[in-house]
């Protein structure tokens, strides 16, 4: 299974600039896209504002949740109990969006989320999911091994915690709050957001050792 | 009964956990599809592009990359809704390979 792959260092490029012959799938989307915006179905603009939504979506966002909700107990109250409410909260639009739970680990419980059946991914709050995450191997193992796949991650846990699979669906996403690192207190939220990474967020990593940020 | 796509607690190998950025082809496929299920006039849902994928066979789903299923996907509900005749496609595909020398 390949992806191909084109590289541009530009983002403001055309949509129309290829590096290479066309593959046959790249026609077809060619094609479809022509027609229907012949059709009136959207505009050709359409596609590229779409996109340049899309680029603006990061973990950088799902960060700025994690840390509010390690530092401001009544924000905490607020995503467990609704999370687009607090996304919204922080200017995130996530009107288009499914539900969105958070999850938070403890010494005793550790989420990691995958979507075994296809992709489904908090994409609002975190941006396109990685390649790994929509893998055959990720998708097939990490519900009935979890603890050796998150050692291909290099996450170590303890063999105390318990590690709770959750199964992503259309209609409910999942973000996760990986355990707030001792020493950090007195860190602001946005010193804080810096240990948090996309895949802390996914459960198959632990946030930072404040020492590295 | 499971579908190919059914993949929890398969046997399978290593992760592989490279990073890449998505291609301008993903981008606009993923584009695509976000304006197509707009809320506001879809012209399918995403439970009808699940269900057109899941209808790949076998060895087609694992064969295609995951975009190029959704495109393919995409291509069936259009047609199926009626938006785009099968014939009409085929001729701007033909077109459009002459144009660009593919």
């Amino acid at each position: 299974m390949t992806d191909h792959h084109h590289d541009h260092d530009d983002p403001h490029a055309p949509i129309e600039e290829q590096a290479g012959p066309p593959t046959p799938h790249e026609l077809l989307e060619h094609a479809l896209r022509e027609l229907l915006v012949e059709k009136g179905i959207f505009q050709a603009g359409d596609v590229q504002a779409y996109i340049e939504n899309m680029e603006l979506r990061t973990p950088a966002q799902g960060a700025r949740m994690v840390a509010k909700i390690w530092n401001d107990p009544a924000y905490r109250r607020l995503a467990l109990e609704d999370g687009k409410a607090a996304a919204t909260a922080l200017d995130i639009d996530v009107s288009v969006a499914p539900e969105l739970v958070i999850l938070e680990n403890t010494p005793e419980r550790h989420y990691v989320v995958v979507c075994t059946l296809c992709s489904c991914y908090p994409r609002m709050v975190l941006g396109v999911p990685p390649a790994w995450y929509k893998s055959r191997a990720y998708r097939s193992r990490v519900v009935g091994e979890p603890r050796e796949v998150l050692r291909e991650f290099g996450t170590e846990l303890p063999a105390e915690t318990e590690i709770q699979v959750v199964d992503s669906t259309a209609d409910m996403r999942y973000l996760v709050v990986p355990m707030r690192p001792a020493g950090t207190e007195d860190w602001s939220e946005e010193r804080l957001a810096k240990l948090v990474t996309r895949d802390s967020m996914v459960g198959v990593s632990v946030a930072k050792d404040p020492a590295t940020v | 009964m499971n579908g190919v796509h059914d993949m929890g607690g398969q046997p399978a190998g290593a992760i592989n956990t490279e990073e890449h950025e998505l291609s301008f082809f993903e981008k606009r496929v993923d584009a695509m599809l976000r304006l197509l299920t707009d809320p506001a006039r879809p012209f399918f849902s995403v439970d009808e592009l699940r269900r057109a994928i899941e209808s790949l066979a076998p060895d087609r789903y694992h064969g295609l990359a995951y975009y190029e299923r959704w495109i393919e996907a995409m291509r069936m509900l259009l047609e199926e809704k009626g938006v785009l005749q099968p014939a009409e496609v085929d001729a701007r595909i033909d077109q459009l390979r002459q144009r660009l020398g593919a």
